[in-house]
């Protein structure tokens, strides 16, 4: 594959590219999913061919082929050029690339348990068995379950002299237990919602996740939540639960820090960003105690990599630091319009053929001294803790958001009390971050993997990690998604 | 593109293998795609890419049990690997109790085919692409204002056959514009923006101009927008809003959403649920529609009415949610096995007569939104959702619009909703950014709830 990339660089340079880059990919994955005792989903597949990126008198070409022989690579590549040639027609600007030492590397994803060597029957058994566990329980409606395999091999080539290689493996495990009657339909999910956890990570984040062991307490969950009483509408403490805050730090400060966002470039789908670069190191983004990491290096992390898709190694910056906004989420090419001497490594590209966009690596919270979550717990005098995602929505610029959690629970005087359902809370970005005034531990810290962020037009998927031990957040409004 | 014959050929080596090896039933699906996207942004080209991709996807049964496999390596040895990891895939796994054998073909006379295939459009150019954003950059930098949007415009296949005799194929090209455009006040360093978008199999449909235009003209008219409370408004929702809300409410037409207990409508089928100007239809055969007229086991898609004047109707069925409900299926089934199961992809909305203009004339106090933006359910029941307004979002006072607003947050049940439509105007070919393109009207709608502002 890494002479066929060699030979896209070569006919693309001759061509009239100044420089071009090549990513020849071979991905191999599969897709588990069990409706009570049926399998809803199985899709076992495999994609690989060669995405060619140029630049031709200062604008950007991308053309790919799934055809690995010379004759269609050369095709592709002269494509590139002649779509780079177009770009430079409508030029604002000629695109300056910040520089990058070229790199000979080779880099593994870690993993101990290969997912790809463990049978069918095992995962679908186990899916099924879930299932089965969360049906006994009296007035669930519906159990599922799903796993996701990931496999992938990547060749990064530049005309730069770069030569990477990186080997993937992701896995994914969830599980939902609902419960329906003539008024409500609720539901409960476990590690994660929407598919559950997400990991760089082989077969032992199955195991670990061990979702056997918590499929009847989310099936009783779901049960006692159709007759639980609602979420009240009020302001009051909000403690968020790690996959929740996960979600929250992926909208509310991930999307705003990247920095193509900022300048204009997503505005016509995702949005731009209201981190225009006049509030770099100027912006009190939160409370004196957040400080947010973009950490391409955290082992294990979804979001983690030994090079970006510009072939630029993995970074460990802050974006915030002791409150204060300090940091974008770059790129070769946008680095430099705000005077930064080199890209933050954050491009990368859901598939061989599409071309890379600025996405988020791990954007992860770092912990704080609170505790555990008993111990913050404890220190409530009187709120909600609310956990597990159910909807999420933010405007365009990344202030006001409004996000629903599957369950809820009342503190009273430092103590747990009545679940709660339908819970939400709403709020404007840094009035919400500077509310921040207690983060649990280490001990409670979890790398949270969110596997389908979407940006770009055509839109790309991405898989994004977010580290985050749980919070507190006061003065909270709640509960009004629902006062309608 | 991949021709008829050049699909048949691949879904004949899966076949021939699948029955070779004993296979009880074997599908194959090729599916292909070549379109190319020109993206730009601050008044320049920003991305401008070219990708191909063909693919296929066998489903083969096996002794009660069934497995899918798909590939990009389409050459003959391929295929035929696929299809033996496919047959060992299935042994593999438990019996699948609802597993229905693959369907026959049906009778050549039953089998309506339409015709969303453009040469032009199939044979644009990155240089005709990037003369049309030169156009739309010109109206901008003629008005002072940024633009940024795509042009996209290519083609794709569906094909499918299976080891009962089925074949269908169906090719389709496609054509997108969309533009944000961009005012930043010289006094107030406020932004505003405007947006349009348009999708047609066919690029001559495109009004590139009027597009351009009509997203200047919303950036303008929202210069310096000003404050407003949230609460309960009259709502004039522009088609592209009627159907990011809209498309929330496809699944709970799905027979699958009854079986699994999810459905908003669950109980409600035969009953008025909704207003009597409200109906809606899925009927791919529109001449405003697009896509395959066979569903993901090759049935034939048939129109079906979901609500009439009010009352949930008919739903869709794939075959395994029919046989659940003691339905007929209905051709909207995706490929098996799936967890949705079916999906209505081509919502039809009845309009009415009034146009945008005239619900402005007509309204007292109300707001006119553009677009929505980032919906999401917030609750399954009663089907509430909640987004931001986005790109052009308006107060109307007296008859006539006043003046550009802050954008808001609403937290809104569609069944309300839809229980408080005034007005409609004539429907359209719309696209969004949440659901398909759809043909939908506007709406003018009482008691809209919003529940927050933002800063912009």
């Amino acid at each position: 594959m890494e002479d066929l990339a060699l030979y896209a660089i070569d006919v693309a340079t001759s061509a009239g590219a100044t420089y071009a880059d090549a990513r020849a990919i071979e991905q191999q994955y599969q897709d588990l999913g069990t409706k009570d005792q049926t399998v809803s989903t199985l899709d076992l597949g495999s994609t690989e061919g060669i995405g060619i990126r140029v630049l031709v008198d200062g604008g950007w070409g991308f053309a790919s082929t799934q055809t690995l022989t010379k004759k269609a690579i050369a095709a592709a590549a002269r494509r590139a050029v002649e779509v780079g040639r177009a770009s430079a027609s409508v030029l604002s600007h000629p695109i300056q690339l910040a520089p990058e030492p070229a790199f000979n590397a080779v880099w593994m994803s870690p993993h101990t348990m290969d997912p790809f060597a463990v049978s069918l029957e095992t995962k679908i058994s186990l899916l099924l068995r879930v299932n089965e566990i969360i049906r006994s329980v009296k007035g669930t409606t519906l159990a599922q379950s799903h796993m996701t395999f990931i496999k992938e091999k990547k060749h990064f080539v530049s005309s730069e002299g770069t030569r990477i290689v990186q080997t993937f493996i992701r896995s994914s495990c969830g599980m939902e237990a609902f419960a329906t009657n003539e008024n409500d339909r609720q539901k409960r999910s476990y590690p994660n919602s929407f598919g559950g956890q997400n990991e760089l990570a082989g077969w032992e984040m199955v195991l670990k996740w061990n979702l056997p062991a918590h499929a009847q307490r989310i099936g009783e969950e779901a049960v006692a939540l159709l007759t639980a009483p609602a979420c009240p509408v009020d302001i009051t403490n909000v403690i968020l639960g790690g996959s929740q805050l996960g979600l929250q730090i992926h909208e509310s400060m991930g999307h705003p820090s990247e920095l193509d966002r900022a300048l204009g470039e997503e505005l016509n789908f995702a949005g731009a960003s209201f981190l225009t670069p006049d509030k770099l190191n100027r912006l009190w983004y939160g409370s004196s105690i957040v400080n947010l990491v973009a950490d391409a290096t955290a082992p294990g992390a979804l979001g983690s990599f030994g090079f970006d898709d510009e072939g630029v190694q993995a970074q460990r910056v802050y974006l915030v630091k002791n409150g204060l906004f300090t940091g974008y989420l770059s790129s070769r090419e946008t680095a430099p319009l705000i005077g930064l001497p080199r890209s933050g490594g954050m491009m990368r590209a859901e598939s061989w053929n599409c071309q890379p966009i600025i996405r988020m690596t791990n954007i992860s919270l770092q912990p704080g001294n609170a505790g555990s979550l008993e111990d913050l717990i404890a220190d409530t005098d009187y709120g909600i803790l609310m956990d597990t995602n159910k909807s999420w929505s933010i405007d365009q610029l990344r202030f006001n958001f409004q996000f629903s959690t599957e369950a809820g629970w009342e503190i009273k005087n430092g103590k747990l009390g009545r679940l709660l359902k339908n819970c939400s809370y709403g709020g404007i970005t840094p009035f919400f971050w500077n509310s921040c005034d207690a983060i649990c531990g280490p001990e409670d810290y979890v790398e949270w993997g969110v596997p389908n962020c979407g940006k770009g037009q055509p839109c790309q998927m991405m898989w994004t990690g977010h580290g985050a031990s749980p919070a507190r957040f006061c003065n909270v409004q709640t509960g009004i998604a629902h006062a309608v | 593109m991949i021709s008829e014959e050049q699909a048949a050929e691949l879904i004949d080596i899966a076949v021939k293998h699948g029955v070779r090896k004993k296979a009880d039933g074997i599908e194959a699906i090729v599916t292909a795609s070549n379109v190319s996207t020109s993206r730009f942004a601050n008044n320049g080209m920003t991305q401008n890419q070219s990708p191909e991709q063909i693919s296929i996807s066998v489903r083969v049964q096996k002794d009660g049990k069934q497995a899918r496999l798909s590939t990009d390596r389409i050459s003959a040895a391929g295929i035929r690997e696929l299809v033996g990891n496919a047959i060992t895939s299935a042994s593999f796994l438990e019996k699948d109790e609802d597993m229905l054998p693959l369907p026959k073909p049906e009778k050549k006379t039953q089998q309506k085919s339409v015709n969303r295939y453009d040469t032009r459009t199939a044979n644009f150019t990155a240089e005709q692409r990037a003369k049309a954003i030169k156009t739309i950059v010109n109206v901008a930098e003629k008005r002072g204002l940024i633009a940024a949007g795509i042009f996209a415009t290519g083609s794709e296949v569906e094909a499918i056959g299976n080891s009962e005799g089925l074949f269908r194929y169906h090719r389709e090209t496609h054509a997108e514009v969309s533009i944000t455009m961009k005012r930043i006040d010289p006094d107030t360093r406020t932004d505003s923006t405007g947006w349009a978008k348009q999708n047609s199999p066919r690029v001559s449909d495109l009004d590139v101009p009027a597009l351009a235009a009509r997203s200047a003209e919303k950036a303008l008219a929202s210069a310096n927008p000003q404050d407003i409370q949230p609460g309960k408004y009259t709502v004039i929702l522009e088609p592209s809003a009627v159907l990011d809300l809209l498309c929330f409410m496809d699944f709970d037409f799905t027979g699958t959403s009854f079986v699994d207990k999810l459905s908003c409508f669950l109980h409600k089928q035969g009953k008025k649920m909704l207003g009597k100007n409200i109906t809606i239809s899925d009927d791919v055969y529109h001449p405003l529609q697009a896509g395959a007229p066979f569903d993901g086991e090759g049935l034939q898609r048939q129109m079906v009415e979901l609500v009439s004047n009010g009352k949930i109707d008919n739903l869709v069925y794939g075959r395994r949610s029919a046989a659940r409900l003691k339905a007929k299926p209905t051709g909207h089934g995706l490929a098996e096995p799936s967890a949705e199961g079916e999906w209505p992809h081509n919502v039809v909305v009845s309009g009415g007569k009034d146009s945008v203009e005239q619900m402005i004339k007509s309204t007292k106090r109300g707001i006119l939104l553009s677009r929505v933006w980032y919906v999401r359910e917030v609750d399954p029941t009663t089907k509430i959702v909640t987004g931001m307004t986005r790109d052009g979002t308006f107060l109307v006072e007296d008859g006539a619009i006043k003046t550009g607003i802050k954008n808001l947050r609403f937290n809104q049940s569609l069944i309300e909703m839809l229980n408080h439509v005034v007005a409609l105007s004539p429907a359209e070919r719309t696209a969004g950014e949440e659901g398909e393109p759809a043909v939908v009207p506007a709406m003018k709608v009482e008691n809209f709830n919003f529940s927050s502002t933002t800063a912009f």
